[in-house]
């Protein structure tokens, strides 16, 4: 059996997981190769063959390109999987890989099934196993589902190329907003979710982080309807945290979320529902309304 | 101009789901249905572009999908879309990605549409591959992840949401697809009166046997609930217990009460 890895660079380094690709083709037990479009200083510690194109000249978000470039290493690799990570760049480019493979895909896959590869669903809260017809079939990773693996050497280069354009025009990348408190460095967080219901509810989770002396944090929702500022964010596309103490208040984890804190030291989360993914990372799950709940606890570590 | 808006029903996520008879898929009984989060912000960015043109773009709104998704339609009317297309599929759980981009793409072709707006991914199925997959499909530029949309003489302009907080601008020449990410905008609430003069907007109905030819690329083997990872404690019952019980695991396990 045999995989292509889909690489992935950015501002001409190589992005730390795409060796969780590799930790997958070894769980797999299939022989790699890789294709990368990015630069030489962008090439993984990676001993076997390495399809590079250059971004200089291919972009580093060009789908039209990218695709036929991934095409391209298919043709001369013949794999049975391409494999991408399930990112900003896996989501919007292995799609077209597949249309233009004729292939099937199955996206954001966290483990090997029997039959099959078993993705989650349902916002998480639930798995399903999909079996692909036909091949080669086109795969997308859940970031951390598979530990990452540095194979070490160096890499058997061969360049790629195709000629042509693609329709979008990239203009450049916007670096992240920091605002407001850095909650990289707060021992204590306090997090409100979309569970807190209104704005005007969000005092009682800024009293519970005074008395505990932490910061408060919020989900994504909470900051898309402009509750608190994007600065406050905590997941993948706001603040990474790792504080002693996290309290999620109304938060059901989003995948997205919940790699933004679960390296934290020590979890509570306080929701209605039993079942929220949130609980697959908390040290405790207290099973209630924010509402009733926060104020209670707020009132009684005050004393 | 014309704008073609498609929009997925899908259940509340809080819902406890279950397998069907099948064991694929979750059984429908007990579950409440809205549209899908990501599609309102679709509809949304549609219904502004069109309010910057003038009113001058036609919106059309398609769900693909069994009657229930009427009443996901009739949100979007009310929203701001003209007509909608009920493409009509008791079945629709059990097609793949590629199959229901192909029902989308197989409607849109020929439809001549400039603008086509999809939610990034649905809730349920989280896929990731409908919206891309109808853009390759007819062959449309496309753009995923959109948190900022600008339109301006056939060029859309928009920002991808990237890993890190980190955003890339994007450049297209329409026609042109993009899906839609949270926080793209703040989708509206419609209005009583809205409601009403929707109750009004044609909706076609298309049996899915006249759009579908393509074969299914996936069979879905299992649906399952996720094997619990975590030991974590679940503190139930009355809250004033709940209280004392979590102030005495503080104590116990972390450093933080003093």
């Amino acid at each position: 059996m045999k995989v292509l890895l889909v690489g992935e660079s950015r501002d001409g380094k190589l992005l730390e997981y795409s060796y969780e690709l590799f930790g997958f083709a070894s769980q797999l037990g299939a022989e790699t190769a890789m294709v990368l479009i990015g630069n030489d200083a962008a090439l993984p510690s990676y001993g076997g063959t390495v399809y590079l194109a250059d971004a200089g000249k291919y972009g580093e978000y060009n789908p039209d390109l990218h695709k036929r470039l991934v095409q391209a290493a298919v043709e001369r690799e013949k794999p049975d999987y391409v494999v991408f990570m399930h990112t900003s760049y896996g989501w919007d480019l292995a799609p077209r890989v597949a249309a233009l493979l004729k292939a099937p895909q199955v996206s954001e896959v966290v483990a090997l099934a029997e039959g099959g590869f078993e993705r989650p669903c349902c916002s998480q809260k639930m798995r399903q196993v999909v079996r692909p017809v036909g091949g080669p079939v086109v795969l997308t990773l859940q970031g951390g589902a598979f530990p990452a693996l540095v194979p070490g050497g160096a890499p058997l280069k061969q360049t790629l190329e195709v000629a042509g354009e693609g329709r979008t025009e990239f203009l450049g990348y916007e670096a992240a907003v920091r605002k407001g408190v850095d909650l990289t460095r707060a021992e204590i967080i306090v997090s409100a979710g979309r569970g807190v219901g209104k704005k005007e509810n969000l005092p009682v989770i800024a009293e519970l982080a005074k008395v505990l002396g932490g910061e408060v944090g919020a989900s994504r929702p909470v900051v898309d309807s402009g509750w608190m500022e994007a600065g406050a964010q905590v997941g993948v596309t706001g603040q990474t945290v790792s504080p002693k103490l996290y309290v999620a208040c109304g938060i059901s984890g989003a995948i997205q979320h919940l790699a933004g804190m679960k390296k934290s030291g020590f979890i509570v989360a306080i929701n209605k529902d039993k079942d929220a993914p949130i609980g697959e990372v908390a040290d405790v799950l207290v099973v209630a309304d924010v509402m009733q709940f926060v104020p209670a606890l707020t009132a009684k570590l005050a004393k | 101009m014309k704008i073609l808006v498609c929009v997925k029903q899908v259940p509340d996520m809080e819902s406890r789901f279950r397998p069907d008879a099948a064991g694929v898929w979750y059984a429908e009984t007990d579950l409440a249905f809205r549209v899908n989060e990501y599609d309102e912000y679709a509809i949304e960015q549609a219904v502004l572009l069109k309010e910057q043109l003038g009113g001058e773009p036609e919106i059309t709104l398609l769900s693909v999908g069994p009657d229930r998704v009427v009443e996901a339609i009739k949100k979007g009317l009310a929203m701001g879309a003209d007509r909608a297309v009920h493409v009509r599929d008791p079945a629709a759980h059990l097609k793949d990605p590629f199959q229901i981009a192909s029902i989308i793409a197989a409607y849109a072709k020929g439809e001549g549409f400039d603008v086509i707006f999809t939610g990034m991914q649905s809730l349920d199925r989280g896929s990731t591959q409908v919206g891309v997959a109808v853009a390759e499909a007819l062959g449309y530029p496309c753009a995923t992840t959109v948190v900022a949309f600008e339109y301006a003489d056939g060029t859309v302009t928009v920002k991808r949401e990237l890993e890190g907080g980190v955003k890339g601008t994007v450049r297209l020449k329409t026609p042109a697809l993009v899906t839609c990410q949270l926080g793209l905008n703040q989708p509206r609430y419609p209005t009583l009166p809205n409601i009403m003069k929707a109750k009004k907007k044609e909706v076609a109905v298309i049996p899915v046997e006249q759009l579908l030819q393509e074969e299914a690329r996936l069979v879905l083997a299992q649906f399952s609930a996720p094997a619990k990872k975590g030991g974590g404690v679940v503190l139930e019952g009355e809250v004033a217990d709940q209280v004392d019980r979590l102030i005495g695991i503080l104590k116990d396990k972390t450093a933080v009460l003093r």
